[in-house]
């Protein structure tokens, strides 16, 4: 635990809730900047989809609520923020019963299972290009076809996930277009279903991979270079060190701290982006749900999604703000 | 450094050379010359073609491409009259290319012109001020990163579902300017502490004239680069948002076409024209884009020109 200080300890902390407070008082403030009444809004909308609707009143009076549009706004603004803090994210406008907390626990393994492997398969393998890219060792062939892997870099994911479906699960049918798994298949921790899922997981995955491993390498091949002229690296060199050794240990270990600050900076723009993925996919996950909110204009399902994705991703990065001080030591020393 | 010293100094002498001069960067250009040519047929095409064929049902229905030979009965027979075919709503796929591709462009430029403005701003406040004042900047920026801002702007589209271009961009301006902040704000630090900036300094220059004499040029490279990236990352946010069904709905864009080819199942109808065209003229921009940004990253860090020594 050396290098982990206090005020490191408490200055990332804050910023975790500063972060969360920012994301929370965005979707508070949105809907009331909008022009028109909201609920006004949404009653005559789904009035005009559904003719009639049962529990209207009971409805209207849950959406109030959810907003607090009862009071003077610094008191709706307090019970707000209340409800966020105690992750009370009220009632489905489209499934009315059902609760937003209730479908997300059903939606958030299968969108935390494909970014988190995705992510770190994306990242693994583009700081690994990045580095042989860099390394004067490389043999010549290899060095040559490395670039070629980041033919898809800057391409947005689901565009990405388009030419995926296209490609293997229309033209070659190797792959299922959509879904998580496959129907009939008995859910739980049987070889069947783990089948499935890799099987159905797969293009996803592959869109996301393909497309963010370029941005790792990049940044790899730059810290590797800028690397290679210092000290310690001509010393080990020079004190005949095994090339490998000098390549993990000395150039990969050095250059990888930067990225890691780098992953925690771009998980939010990974995690927007996989929405569009799983919409695609129809795989049924966050991003998915997220899509039929707006489809069905479910505002307490959007904004409570929204809400969890914000927590989501400032959660990881709080994680890996504490986790790099154990790897580096020199980032607690470091001001401003 | 001076273990190279042998190598360098050629170099240093072909530099004079005006024509190795470092923007004549092959990256840069070559990105320059795909995104110019986008903006390009923006303004030459609608003098050739009838742009107004982007309407809805202007066209027949679901012709493919002149180059197609098509026995299926649901495609119309492929006609010079709509070179790149047509798709379910009556719209010509060239005509929609024409007018929604410089479309996207003006949305990414608008956007990141507005994000690099505050960027500036708040940057170099930041970063001359120091104190509570950066400090405040700094987290702001830093928590605004973490934000997934593709979800927050469907929050923002959900509500306001008439958007026009330039509102767009101007909610898209929303997440552009924390990028540039932090980088305007480092550079600032760095640089306010070397010699030139300090001779400047003890001559009685002004602070402001400090600003955009000393440190402003010296910014440049790194300014365009982070412009160029945030033109591609304001225009994916409006394709995913478009793409989502969520983007201005009157006028075609890109990303609204390739909505209406996934809600009609243009993959598996076969259709691959439908997403086929706007994804390829997307993939133009963006690789345009990636490869200008990678070129400004090269001349604004020399170290990054060649990983062969």
């Amino acid at each position: 635990m050396r290098g982990l200080t206090w005020d490191y300890l408490i200055r990332r902390v804050a910023m975790f809730f500063v972060t969360i407070w920012l994301g929370a008082t965005l979707i508070f403030i949105i809907p009331r900047l909008a022009p028109g009444d909201p609920v006004a809004a949404m009653v005559s909308r789904l009035q005009a989809q559904a003719g009639y609707i049962e529990n209207s009143a009971e409805m209207i009076e849950a959406w109030r609520r959810r907003f607090g549009l009862d009071g003077p706004i610094w008191l709706q603004y307090l019970k707000y923020m209340r409800s966020v803090l105690t992750l009370d994210l009220g009632y489905s406008l489209a499934y009315f019963p059902s609760r937003v907390e209730e479908m997300i626990v059903d939606a958030l393994p299968w969108t935390v299972g494909l970014l988190t492997l995705a992510t770190l398969m994306s990242f693994v393998l583009g700081n690994l290009i990045g580095a042989l890219m860099a390394w004067r060792r490389t043999p010549g062939l290899i060095r040559n076809l490395l670039p070629l892997t980041l033919t898809f870099t800057s391409i947005p994911f689901f565009m990405l996930g388009i030419l995926l479906i296209y490609l293997f699960a229309f033209t070659l049918d190797w792959f299922p277009p959509s879904g998580a798994y496959a129907r009939g298949v008995e859910i739980g921790l049987n070889w069947e279903f783990i089948k499935s899922v890799i099987h159905h997981g797969t293009l996803p995955a592959l869109s996301i991979v393909l497309t963010s491993m370029g941005f790792w390498a990049l940044g790899m091949r730059g810290m590797m270079i800028t690397n290679e002229g210092e000290d310690y690296m001509i010393l080990a060199e020079a004190k005949g060190l095994n090339p490998f050794r000098v390549f993990w240990k000395y150039g990969i270990r050095t250059a990888v701290l930067p990225q890691v600050t780098a992953l925690a900076l771009s998980l939010g723009s990974i995690a927007g982006g996989s929405t569009l993925v799983e919409y695609i996919f129809a795989y049924p996950g966050m991003g998915y749900l997220l899509y039929q909110g707006i489809v069905n204009t479910d505002y307490t399902l959007i904004q409570g999604i929204v809400f969890m994705l914000i927590l989501g991703t400032a959660t990881s990065v709080l994680i890996l703000d504490l986790l790099l001080p154990l790897i580096d030591p020199r980032i607690t020393y470091e001001r401003g | 450094m001076t273990a190279g010293a042998g190598t360098v100094r050629p170099r240093t002498w072909l530099r004079l050379n005006r024509w190795d001069s470092p923007w004549l960067n092959a990256k840069f250009l070559i990105g320059l010359a795909m995104v110019l040519g986008v903006a390009l047929m923006g303004i030459i095409g609608p003098l050739f073609w009838d742009t107004t064929l982007a309407r809805v049902g202007s066209s027949p229905l679901n012709l493919p491409p002149v180059w197609v030979k098509t026995d299926n009965p649901a495609f119309g027979q492929p006609t010079w009259a709509h070179p790149l075919g047509t798709e379910s709503n009556g719209r010509d796929m060239l005509a929609v290319l024409l007018v929604g591709a410089p479309r996207s462009l003006r949305i990414g430029v608008i956007a990141a012109g507005i994000g690099m403005l505050v960027g500036i701003i708040l940057g170099f406040t930041a970063g001359f001020l120091g104190g509570w004042i950066d400090n405040v900047i700094r987290t702001l920026a830093d928590a605004m990163i973490t934000i997934p801002s593709l979800a927050v702007l469907i929050v923002i589209s959900a509500y306001v579902r008439q958007v026009s271009v330039e509102n767009m961009a101007l909610i898209l301006a929303l997440f552009a300017w924390p990028g540039p902040t932090r980088l305007i704000r480092s550079q600032v630090l760095s640089m306010r502490e070397r010699g030139y900036v300090k001779m400047a300094r003890l001559s009685g220059a002004s602070t402001l004239s400090i600003m955009f004499g000393e440190i402003m040029p010296n910014l440049l490279p790194y300014l365009a680069a982070s412009f160029t990236g945030n033109v591609s990352a304001a225009i994916l946010a409006a394709t995913g948002l478009e793409a989502l069904g969520l983007g201005p709905t009157r006028i075609p864009t890109l990303g609204m076409t390739i909505f209406y080819a996934m809600r009609a199942a243009a993959i598996l109808r076969g259709m691959w024209w439908w997403w086929g065209f706007p994804i390829a003229m997307l993939i133009i921009i963006f690789t345009g884009l990636f490869l200008m940004t990678v070129g400004l990253d090269e001349i604004a860090n020399p170290r990054l020109r060649g990983a062969q020594r």
